[in-house]
């Protein structure tokens, strides 16, 4: 099987799951990842069309909560952990680009 | 930012025909959120909570947390898919859709992606002069709200040169029902009514349900709007721009509008469209553009492990399809023939988007006439006043059916004159209660003791002896002059046709 | 007055109802051998200031004549991995350093509803990712039976507590093996309950449809005894299974009387590769096997054609679940926050998640990634998905013909720290036999079997039964666990070299 791993796309990868990798990082990665994905690969050989696939190892539906409240945090537990807060909210630098 | 060319709409239509398409998500009122059971600040009863107040672990992505689906939330979404003429999937579930960004507390939005709740519907829109437009929908499906992002440092409150954001997670995991049209063709120079009036429908749809509370100026309804053109004769689709943040029904038609416009006028300079997300300007009247699609758009949907399929039982959506409420083009026949407006009145109601308001208004206990007349009249000009002030609420917003028809109620036992009505509707518009809480707040009433009137009067007389004489001879209209001071008086919280009763009762002792 | 540290739970518990030993003795106990083995051993990361205090309130509630649960007063170890309200939780990772939960997992919270008593959070890999405890980001654990050895992973901090006698109970998480795979290098039980069988709340989460919490162990009746204090439906995990389950303390009980291995069909799977497995593990997998027979066990080879696929599935399904379920460190909220002067909050995550997670989660991450990104999913995730299916059904038609299935718990014994850290795939390739059950979702029991001859060092048996089916494997373990005691005249434990070694004077 022909490699698809590249530095290009690990780099690509990395800027998705918002990793800064550094170039040995993704040298490195590339490298791994070549071996891995080789060995993985070999899933699609008995995956035909005709077999469903298992999201969840046993098999349940209809699992509901009843609309009542609870569980609710404290602001103080809210915010207990936050790296930087003011005015009773998260704080965070600059965000590049827009709105969703 | 350098301005649009505009072409003049008329032209537009000549040379292209617009296509549109509409993404509105729909805040669910459940007493908690989506997932946890966190109040929902979508249910009024929440709305008016302090920052991270309405968090549960789930809400803001908290290690070990995980998601329980609220069964309200699940029956509001079947009965919106049938309201929807949508089919309800025997199976359905849920989707991770990943993307990092700081008001999304687990960097992943539940959703539904492969199989949504509802799927191939219709809704008959009824525009101004009662043509129906068929709108196809593709689907409903349920998900979860963001948090709320607010930007500080920068010189508009927006997001471009802002210093540092703020993030509440107070909206995070508020269920959501957005619902997707397919393309909608042929609507033609009709298209920004089309937009208007399919917000307008929707809304009305949710309201008859009781699913959603419907403030597009809380966010409750939000409406992404799809245009794109093409040229006459041709068969391709053109090139399209999601405008998003259109936050009014007033909104949606003029930024419908303006993309045909602004479309129009790059392509006929033999320009292209950039395929982008472009956001509405409430004050400016303009879109702007946002961040292109790119290949980071790669939002890795996979099957949310944490959640199970939500099957529904057949009787189960039997019996929300016997409940549903009767279709909008129905329901707007059955009122236009229950109160008996002209065509004229009628159309005023329809496009203010006001049928809900005005309907729970006369449920209230208000005469159809009134109702009416609050809600196209005083309502709608204090509406149209905020929006050139940029704030854009609509009449809806301003005050309850409950409290217009208390209102009219004052009016029709005599506490309040018309005018004095007015400045009341003002004081509950600012927020200061019910029509009776301003009343007393602020000293409204007509003063409907006789004795006081009498005093007034007789001082009045009595400082003017020259026009008690003419009164006197019998020139009646010559009472005027004590009407006025007496009302003046009064800080004109009198009855005048009362005023003038007892004048001329006085001066002929 | 006996080594109270040397006592089963169960025994504990007994000498904790009769009131002969207080729940501070024995706390204190605990405390005391952490305090002279762990600074070796390293399989706490955290032990609790409240300890003592908790117990005196046990004490305090006992000579009150309050009835409590069978396990009161009895200390346990909590694998970092569950978050605790009194204690930090890092999931073994820098980015969750110093991390206070506002809330306690299911698990915890019903430990200490039953009064026992949380001694402190073991040492796991970063996020349970890695099968030696060598990718924690505070250092590895060791090996009471050798300190130049893995404890297995991920959970390795919990088994070498209960191995060394830090702990006579610990909790544990397995998604491909982190608690039989560990307790088949310390010579301890470890037990993968059926997927749903115990709350998934509180976890932090690695692959949410391969996560199970279980309990760490001496012996197979206090798993039993564990299990039934942590396991049942929890609302607050939607894949939780709303059934009522048996005693598995009683199934134990039932299974050391000797009966449960007369006639029982026990699965021997005939495309379980023996390259690869050391020869010691073969060898006190195969007289384990022998012991059954004699016992009245009757072994079936069945065939499992598609485990082969099992490792390969398991490395796109949990990269690509890890992928999503870690985006949220990413500095907002909680944890680690990197600043990068001038930069944008995107700058900031991704600085941040560069240098507060290990090698080993950066590797899953981009693998996940990579396996979900658009054009890759149908032949990656997607196909794992189905191999899902083709395992289950291989499990189907095994159980239609054996009541358990058994394997050697790992193939080779523990090995030494660093020898496979730079090759993961070889480190993969460790969960070869317990990644099925995570896959399928059934329940798993690692029991020592013995020693490798080759180096001395314990080896464990799995057995597998079909999902739901947890008391089987109590009963089948705990029989098994009979024969041999009797066979080794005392625990495997006894004859751990460095224990009796680690005195207080190191
Ligand atoms: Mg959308
Ligand atoms: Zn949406």
């Amino acid at each position: 099987m022909v490699s698809e791993i590249t530095p290009d796309l690990v780099r690509h990868l990395g800027v998705l799951a918002r990793i800064q990798l550094s170039d040995e990082e993704v040298e490195r990665l590339t490298g791994q990842l070549d071996v891995i994905v080789d060995n993985i690969a070999k899933v699609s050989e008995v995956a035909t069309p005709d077999i469903a696939a298992t999201s969840h190892p046993i098999a349940l539906q209809n699992v509901f909560r009843p609309d009542e409240v609870g569980d609710l945090l404290t602001p103080a537990q809210v915010l207990q952990n936050a790296p930087e807060a003011a005015d009773g909210r998260f704080r965070v630098t600059a965000i590049l680009g827009e709105e969703q | 930012m350098a301005k649009d060319a505009l072409m003049d709409f008329d032209k537009a239509l000549e040379l292209f025909e617009p296509v549109l398409g509409f993404e509105v998500h729909v805040e669910l009122n459940t007493e908690t959120k989506m997932f946890s059971a966190a109040a929902n600040p979508a249910n009024s009863a929440n709305h008016a909570a302090g920052p991270n107040t309405l968090v549960a672990p789930v809400d803001m992505g908290l290690p070990g947390a995980l998601p329980v689906v609220n069964e309200t939330a699940v029956r509001y979404s079947i009965s919106l898919g049938l309201a929807l003429g949508c089919s309800i999937a025997p199976s359905s579930r849920f989707a991770r859709k990943n993307y990092f960004y700081p008001d999304l507390g687990k960097n992943y939005q539940i959703s539904q992606y492969d199989e949504p709740i509802a799927f191939e519907g219709h809704v008959d829109v009824e525009l101004a002069d009662g043509t129906i437009v068929p709108v196809p929908i593709e689907r409903a499906h349920m998900e979860e709200d963001a948090g709320k992002l607010t930007h500080v440092g920068g010189a508009t409150g927006r997001i471009q040169g802002a210093e540092y954001s703020l993030v509440d997670y107070n909206r995070a995991g508020v269920p959501l029902v957005e619902i997707v049209t397919k393309p909608i063709y042929g609507t033609e120079h009709r298209a920004p009514d089309v937009a208007k009036a399919y917000v307008q429908t929707i809304r009305d749809i949710v309201l008859s349900l009781g699913i959603s509370d419907a403030r597009m100026e809380r966010g409750n309804l939000r409406c992404d709007a799809n245009v794109s053109l093409r040229p006459r004769g041709q068969e391709k689709l053109g090139t399209r721009t999601e405008t998003k943040n259109v936050n009014s029904m007033r909104s949606v038609e003029r930024a419908v509008r303006y993309e045909i416009q602004r479309q129009a006028a790059i392509l006929a300079a033999g320009g292209k469209i950039t395929q982008e997300t472009r956001h509405w300007h409430e004050d400016t009247g303009t879109t702007s553009p946002g961040r292109p699609k790119s290949d980071a758009d790669d939002y890795r949907y996979f099957p949310e492990p944490d959640l199970l399929p939500v099957v529904p039982a057949p009787e189960l959506i039997e019996q929300l399809r016997g409940a549903l409420p009767e279709p909008p083009a129905a329901r707007r026949r059955r009122l236009k023939a229950e109160w008996g407006f002209t065509d004229l009145e009628f159309q005023d109601v329809v496009n203010g988007g006001l049928l809900a308001e005005v309907e729970a208004t006369v449920a209230a206990g208000a005469a159809p006439a009134s109702a009416r007349k609050w809600w196209t009249g005083e309502l709608t000009r204090i509406a149209n006043a905020t929006s050139a002030e940029g704030t854009g609420r609509e009449a809806s917003d301003l005050a309850t059916p409950a409290q217009v028809a208390e209102l009219q109620l004052l009016i029709d036992e005599g506490t309040l004159t018309d005018k004095l009505a007015r400045q009341v509707l003002e004081g509950v518009v600012a927020g200061e209660g019910s029509p009776k809480d301003v009343v007393a707040a602020r000293g409204l009433a007509v003063v409907s003791d006789d004795g006081a009137l009498i005093a007034a009067i007789d001082e009045a007389l009595a400082s003017q002896p020259d026009v008690l004489e003419k009164i006197r001879d019998g020139k009646v209209q010559a009472a005027g002059a004590i009407i006025g001071a007496v009302m003046k008086a009064m800080k004109g919280q009198a009855d005048a046709a009362r005023v003038r009763e007892l004048v001329l009762e006085r001066a002929a002792q | 007055m006996t080594d109270l540290t040397k006592l089963s739970a169960a025994a504990l518990a007994d000498k904790l109802a009769s009131r002969e030993v207080s729940s501070v003795e024995a706390t204190r106990a605990h405390l005391d051998r952490i305090a002279a083995v762990d600074g070796d051993i390293h399989a706490f990361l955290h032990v609790s200031e409240r300890a003592l205090d908790v117990a005196a309130g046990i004490d305090t509630r006992r000579a009150a004549g309050e009835q409590l649960g069978p396990l009161a007063g009895v200390p346990l170890a909590i694998k970092d991995v569950l978050v605790t309200t009194d204690m930090p939780s890092t999931s073994g990772s820098k980015i969750l350093e110093g991390y206070m939960s506002p809330f306690d997992a299911t698990v915890v919270a019903r430990a200490r509803v039953a009064g026992l008593v949380p001694l402190g959070k073991t040492n796991m890999d970063e996020f349970a990712m890695g099968s030696s405890t060598e990718h924690s980001a505070y250092g590895p654990t060791r090996n009471p039976w050798d300190l130049e050895r893995i404890p297995g992973g991920s959970g390795g901090g919990s088994a070498a507590a209960v191995a060394a006698f830090e702990a006579p109970l610990a909790l544990g998480s397995d998604t491909g093996g982190s608690i039989r795979q560990p307790a088949h290098v310390t010579g301890t039980v470890g037990m993968k309950p059926t997927y749903g069988g115990v709350s998934r709340y509180g976890a932090i989460a690695l692959a949410s449809s391969l996560d199970q919490v279980g309990p760490v162990t001496r012996t197979v009746l206090d798993a039993g005894l564990l299990h039934d204090v942590i396991g049942g439906h929890d609302p607050h995990d939607s894949t939780s299974l709303a059934e009522a389950w048996p005693s598995f303390a009683a199934a134990a009980r039932e299974g050391a009387t000797g009966d449960a291995l007369k006639g029982l069909r026990v699965g021997v799977i005939k495309e379980l590769p023996d390259s690869g497995f050391q020869a010691g593990v073969s060898e006190s997998f195969r007289a384990a096997l022998d012991a059954m027979q004699a016992h009245g066990a009757e072994i079936v080879e069945i065939s499992a054609p598609h485990f082969e696929y099992g490792v390969a599935a398991y490395y796109l399904v949990l990269p690509a679940e890890a992928s999503s379920n870690l985006a949220k460190f990413d500095s907002v909220r909680f944890g680690m926050r990197v600043d990068v002067p001038g930069g944008t909050v995107e700058d900031v995550m991704a600085a941040t998640r560069d240098a507060g997670f290990g090698d080993e989660v950066k590797r899953r991450i981009i693998l996940g990634t990579y396996a979900l990104s658009a054009g890759y999913y149908d032949a990656y995730y997607g196909s794992a998905q189905k191999v899902r299916t083709l395992i289950q059904r291989d499990f189907d038609e095994a159980f239609a013909q054996v009541d358990v299935i058994a394997t050697p718990s790992a193939p080779t014994t523990a090995f030494k720290l660093g020898e496979k850290i730079d090759d993961p795939l070889q480190m993969y390739l460790n969960d070869v036999t317990t990644i099925p059950a995570n896959l399928a979702g059934v329940p798993g029991i690692s029991i020592p079997s013995g020693l490798a001859a080759e180096d001395g060092l314990p080896v464990g048996i799995q057995f597998l039964a079909p999902a739901r089916e947890d008391a089987r494997l109590y009963r089948v373990g705990a029989a098994l666990e009979a024969v041999l005691l009797d066979e080794w005249g005392g625990p495997l434990l006894d004859r751990a070299p460095m224990l009796d070694s680690m005195g207080g004077a190191r």
